[in-house]
């Protein structure tokens, strides 16, 4: 009798977290917002559709005139994103990658939409891939506060810039053009460049030091660059930010 | 009031309705949709009409600020040109108009009768060219050809995002004043549906032809947020090129209401300058010499409010004219005045609904109206200008992609002008029934 309880709890515990995860995909939380994946439908279609395709993955009529190639919601890999490497990106990471845009890519800052629209449209988007559906949410990475920058900090960083190898892909004085660089591909095959450090223009993900300090944490994910999150301590990863900082400040 | 007077204006109504609605050019510019590979409704609600995005789009001076804006990016055989027609069969119908009692003969005496006219037509075809000379540098060039003539609607460039400062852009040429609502982007089209009347309205018996509508020469300073909720403009502007100038500045608000989206609310006002009379050579005018300067101004409110699948643009227009400007008499003869002449004023506006159903459907309905609350001469009987037109429409858009759109149009407007009629002085009808394609690519 109580095997025959368990089983039917187990059933019942089941039902409700399939439901759960469920809905969770059909919404999207930021902050106060609740984005709803029925609205967002209508408003993927008049905005996104042609460049991101009516299946979400990436081939809309506009993708073969795009470099880089919009992105394939099917696989819900994600550059942006606050999360660890391989893991889907937080609701908050969507919103803020629809918001800000991409730069140096086809895709603009949709910040003129109302914010429930691009929260509707961050449930629409994750309607694409069952991972969001199969898997929960993720912690985000801690981003422990920044030291303050020293010439010892930007020293150490220069080393580590040498030592992880960045220059393979950013070339040796960060300009984009290591030896790698150009036989970059991303996860879909198409060629990629190694961001030009030194040319002042705004990065992909965000330009504060916080912003660079999780993107090195990360990586950018369906991209030749790596998370770092193993190989460096905190305290390394910031003296990288120092360095990159001053690759980027002399660009200006 | 005598019925020459009677007629000639009533034949300025018609005349003016007809002339802005063949020449109105409209703005739907597709080469930018090929330029980002955005499709029309990214821009638009309904194309020409724009959305948020669309107006951001616009007052960043054509940027998307993306890092692909400059035309160094572009392929080199992108070419920023569109080109736009309505190719339409419409029927046109005026209630009373003056008649000879028996055709061909002037001397039979006159009467009014109702004509009404139909056939297939082409509109003007208006072209495009916008875009970025440069990061920061936008232009555009707006030639439209009509009736076998052709003109300028707008030439100009502007200096973008100047101190790196959204607040600040520079705008020199010929351009849309930045109206309330844009009548270069109307969704309608029928000659006595397709103008805001209040943008172009000029009192009976006035000679100052200044309005909202006219796409006049000038510089505007303008600005906005970066979500384009709060953006300003101001401009100076030389409509007469006779020391006369004029200032026109228009202020946008917006916000979001719980459940139902963005509302914009906004104030405007244009004030300036008309010459009464010009100097002459051998008695006639000599262009641009001007004088006797006199006031109009034209002062307002606004608002474009969304509900769910409907719109409103509600606009209120508030206008007054100088004394010699309203009696078209020079200001160096103020005894030509008439007896208790006054500056003609009046108050007028409109609502316009839209239903967009979805991208490829938008169902339309106008209502507009003036109203005189001084006549310039107190022979005018009072109502004499006044005002009422209604339009009922839908547009629905086959084909609307990052290279084309294509829409079906149909629409029935009617304009109901006081006391224009040229004999009897009663109210005079105009109807025009539309119906065509419009397109631009």
């Amino acid at each position: 009798m109580r095997r025959m309880a368990n089983k039917t709890n187990l059933t019942v515990a089941f039902i409700l977290l399939f439901c759960g995860l469920t809905s969770h995909a059909q919404q999207s939380h930021i902050g106060h917002l609740v984005g709803s994946a029925k609205h967002g439908k209508a408003l993927y279609q008049r905005y996104c559709i042609f460049c991101h395709g009516s299946q979400g993955d990436g081939n809309g009529d506009s993708a073969p005139y795009l470099d880089p190639k919009p992105r394939d919601f099917t696989k819900a890999t994600f550059k942006c994103r606050s999360t660890p490497s391989g893991d889907l990106p937080l609701d908050s990471d969507l919103y803020d990658t629809i918001t800000r845009g991409v730069h140096a890519s086809g895709m603009p800052s949709w910040r003129p939409l109302l914010r429930q629209d691009r929260a509707d449209l961050v449930a629409y988007i994750k309607t694409f891939s069952p991972r969001f559906q199969e898997e929960p949410p993720v912690a985000p990475i801690q981003i422990p506060s920044e030291p303050p920058t020293s010439p010892d900090s930007v020293k150490r960083g220069g080393q580590l810039f040498q030592s992880m190898n960045c220059g393979l892909c950013h070339g040796k004085e960060g300009r984009g053009n290591g030896p790698s660089a150009a036989s970059l591909t991303d996860t879909r095959g198409y060629p990629i460049r190694p961001f030009d450090l030194t040319s002042g223009t705004r990065l992909k993900c965000g330009d504060s030091d916080a912003g660079i300090f999780r993107d090195l944490t990360t990586g950018l994910d369906g991209t030749p660059m790596p998370s770092f999150a193993s190989a460096l301590k905190p305290d390394q990863i910031w003296d990288l930010v120092h360095y990159v900082a001053t690759l980027r400040a002399a660009a200006k | 009031m005598g019925d020459g007077r009677r007629m000639k204006n009533a034949g300025r109504l018609l005349l003016l309705a007809i002339v802005f609605a063949s020449v109105r050019p409209a703005l739907a510019i597709p080469a930018f949709a090929r330029k980002y590979g955005l499709p029309c409704s990214a821009c638009h609600t309904s194309w020409p009409m724009l959305n948020n995005f669309g107006q951001t789009f616009k007052d960043n001076g054509y940027q998307l600020g993306n890092g692909r804006d400059a035309p160094i990016y572009q392929q080199p055989e992108y070419w920023p040109i569109t080109f736009r027609v309505t190719p339409q069969w419409h029927r046109e119908s005026n209630d009373r108009v003056a008649v000879d009692k028996v055709a061909g003969s002037a001397s039979s005496g006159q009467i009014e009768a109702s004509v009404a006219s139909s056939g297939f037509d082409t509109s003007s075809i208006d072209i495009l060219s916008g875009g970025t000379l440069a990061n920061n540098i936008s232009f555009l060039v707006q030639p439209f050809i009509s009736n076998g003539s052709s003109d300028l609607a707008q030439t100009w460039v502007r200096l973008d995002n100047l101190a790196r400062t959204r607040w600040l852009n520079v705008k020199l040429g010929k351009f849309e004043l930045d109206e309330p609502i844009s009548q270069e982007r109307n969704l309608l089209l029928s000659n006595t549906g397709g103008s805001y009347y209040n943008y172009f309205f000029t009192p009976p018996g006035d000679r100052n032809f200044v309005g909202l509508g006219g796409n006049p020469l000038g510089l505007e300073l303008s600005g906005h947020s970066e979500n384009d909720y709060t953006r300003y403009s101001a401009a100076l502007l030389s409509t007469f090129p006779s020391h006369s100038y004029s200032g026109y500045a228009n202020f946008t608000q917006s916000f979001e209401l719980p459940k139902l989206g963005l509302q914009r609310i906004g104030v405007y006002g244009y004030l300036g300058e008309a010459p009464t009379y010009s100097q002459t050579s051998g008695g006639a005018p000599i262009p641009g010499a001007g004088l006797g300067n006199r006031s109009f101004y034209r002062a307002g409110a606004y608002g474009m409010w969304y509900v769910g699948k409907f719109d409103f643009d509600t606009f209120y227009l508030h206008g007054q004219d100088n004394v010699f400007l309203g009696n078209a008499v020079p200001a160096n003869q103020p005894s030509a005045l008439p007896p208790g002449a006054a500056g003609p004023a009046w108050n007028g506006g409109f609502i316009e609904a839209h239903y967009t159903y979805n991208p490829r459907l938008v169902l339309i309905g106008k209502y507009e109206l003036i109203r005189m609350s001084r006549q310039a001469n107190p022979e005018i009987r009072s109502d004499l200008g006044n005002l009422d037109n209604w339009a009922v429409g839908y547009r629905w858009y086959p084909i609307m992609n990052p290279r084309a759109g294509l829409a079906w149009v149909q629409e029935y407007s009617r304009v109901l002008n006081a006391g224009a009629a040229p004999l009897s002085g009663r109210d005079d009808a105009n109807s025009s029934l539309l119906m065509g394609f419009d397109f631009d690519f």
